[in-house]
């Protein structure tokens, strides 16, 4: 029990300080601890949870994507542009998907061909994936949905938006995907040891694409709940949200080099990265010093990470 | 003598301007230990590569069980029932001890992992083979080195093969467990396992092997059957490099 709670140290940390935050938040403002403010949180981070998780994927695997904005922006502009097409609603969110999906397994080619490191391939091409939709839509936003894809997106169901379902469904999935099935297995044996992987006779071109799709798949879903919500579907969309995925990856205690995943941590640290944001809010304080503090904690986090992997392997 | 089962006929290896392997015949007998040696550099390590599917020779040919080659992917030498040992050990050290047993082949309940089989399956493996390791839920990590070897090699043993390649086995272990990995090498032999042995410790491989290769400078220069030679006559012939080229 006790190396149990020792191996998800993460996790309970990050617990004690989402408990911490929100103490100190219901004694110094007055309206967090409602359910209004409650719904308010889940439903303001529930594409960060799902771009969350994928990433949780892709750096298991020993690897990084800073391309996931860029792809959640050019699949959103193609599921928008099927829908002024007059495509039917489910068949336009299913292009998106795709979309998304295609731009992912192409980073996971890339990486996987040309053996070049996923940050600098992901940097690449989100530069590439955000000129196309800069060129497709001629910088301007393609706004007015049919009210049946808004409700898809960001339809209430019992008084929360569907966006929060989709997360917390995924997370559901993820769990088992990623601890008790051979996908997740062959991952974080990929982030740990890819050529002990591939001599064990296990193709990991499959693996490494498969995550790396995934990841576009769930960046293009990211993509479906922000262009419903705000009606519109922009290509700047998604700008810097790899950078908050990967925080709350590194925070959850993944380690950055691979090998293992802790994906209750990052679903945690998704948690107190909203709820800090929301504070921040209630405590009127200026969204510029936002961006400073989200900095800060990734900092920190990335040296407790290096620091705890120090430890373990000295151990 | 009973026919090859490998042969490398003329395989010839080059790396940029580097050769090396130069037009290599060898051959391995059923059921013996044949041992490749060395100096450093002299192509042993790429040998085994090209064996176990990590290297696609230049030109000559590997036959298996008869049929020919012009080269083979890991998956095919492992479908061939050519099991590895690599210097390296190729183990996943955040994995456990049965994780890294049956990478690339677990036991699954449906969709989803058969750890409790796996763990079973393992022990009693290692029981077979008499390796011992504390706790199998350890992360590999955290063994020795020792045994980090004796789980690659039944991580090897695990399915059955027809060959068993051993790049360096002993070059992590102390004393008593290079002894016991050469008893388990000879234990092996008696159940008719066909090993190819590669180390540096000429000594260990009279003590298991019972044909020698001379590799030097890529090429093979001698073939001889152990009980007609010795340590010290094969330790002559790979010397004998250095002397030329001091000359």
């Amino acid at each position: 029990m006790k190396a149990w709670f020792s191996r998800h140290a993460s996790v309970w940390i990050l617990v004690g300080f989402c408990l911490c935050m929100a103490g100190f938040l219901s004694i110094r403002t007055g309206s967090f601890f409602s359910v209004k403010n409650v719904v308010n949180i889940l439903e303001a981070n529930s594409y960060r949870m799902i771009l969350a998780i994928g990433m949780t994927f892709v750096i298991a695997a020993g690897a990084i994507d800073l391309s996931v904005g860029s792809i959640l922006s050019l699949s959103a502009i193609c599921m928008a542009m099927a829908l002024h097409a007059g495509w039917p609603v489910a068949l336009a969110v299913a292009a998106g998907l795709l979309a998304g999906a295609l731009l992912g397994a192409v980073n996971g080619l890339l990486i996987q061909l040309t053996r070049i490191n996923a940050l600098i391939i992901t940097l690449a091409t989100s530069f590439l994936y955000r000129g196309l939709s800069l060129i497709v839509t001629l910088g301007t936003p393609v706004t007015k949905f049919p009210q049946s894809f808004r409700n898809f997106g960001c339809g209430d169901i019992l008084g929360i938006e569907s966006g929060v379902f989709m997360a917390l469904i995924l997370l559901a999935l993820a769990f088992p995907l990623l601890y008790g099935m051979r996908f997740g297995h062959y991952l974080t044996a990929l982030g740990s040891n890819p050529q002990a992987l591939q001599r064990s006779g296990v193709r990991s071109i499959f693996y490494r694409v498969g995550c790396f799709a995934a990841m576009g798949l769930l960046a293009a879903l990211a993509g479906v709940i922000i262009t419903a919500r705000l009606n519109s579907a922009e290509p700047n969309a998604g700008l810097d949200m790899e950078m908050d995925a990967i925080t709350a990856v590194i925070m959850g205690g993944t380690p950055l080099s691979g090998g293992s995943a802790e994906l209750a941590g990052t679903a945690a640290a998704v948690f107190l990265l909203g709820l800090i944001r929301n504070g921040l809010t209630l405590l009127s304080v200026s969204s510029y010093y936002q961006q400073f503090i989200t900095g800060g904690i990734l900092l920190c986090a990335v040296i407790a990470a290096e620091l705890r992997e120090r430890r373990r392997r000295c151990a | 003598m009973p026919d090859a089962l490998i042969k490398l006929n003329q395989i010839e290896k080059r790396f940029g301007t580097v050769r090396a392997l130069t037009k290599i015949n060898l051959e391995v007998t059923p059921g013996n230990i044949t041992a490749v040696v060395g100096d450093n550099g002299s192509g042993k390590s790429t040998l085994i590569k090209l064996l176990s599917g990590n290297l696609m020779p230049d030109s000559g040919a590997i036959v298996v069980g008869g049929t020919a080659y012009h080269g083979l992917t890991i998956r095919q030498s492992l479908a061939l029932g050519i099991r590895t040992v690599y210097q390296d050990l190729s183990l996943d050290e955040r994995k456990n001890s049965f994780e890294n047993v049956f990478l690339g082949c677990e036991r699954m309940r449906g969709p989803f992992l058969d750890r409790r089989t796996m763990e079973a399956e393992t022990r009693s493996l290692l029981d077979r083979l008499e390796i011992q390791i504390p706790s199998l839920r350890m992360p590999v990590l955290h063994l020795s080195g020792g045994q980090r070897q004796g789980l690659a090699i039944a991580r090897a043993l695990r399915s059955p093969g027809k060959i068993l390649l051993l790049d360096e086995p002993t070059a992590a272990m102390g004393i008593r467990e290079s002894g016991n990995t050469l008893e388990l090498l000879r234990r092996l032999r008696r159940d008719g396992m066909t090993q190819v042995l590669i180390s540096h410790n000429l000594y260990q491989v009279f003590d298991v092997a019972d044909r020698v290769f001379v590799i030097r400078a890529g090429r093979c220069i001698a073939d001889v059957m152990t009980a007609a030679s010795s340590p010290d006559a094969i330790h002559q012939l790979i010397l004998e490099r250095e002397q030329e080229t001091a000359l």
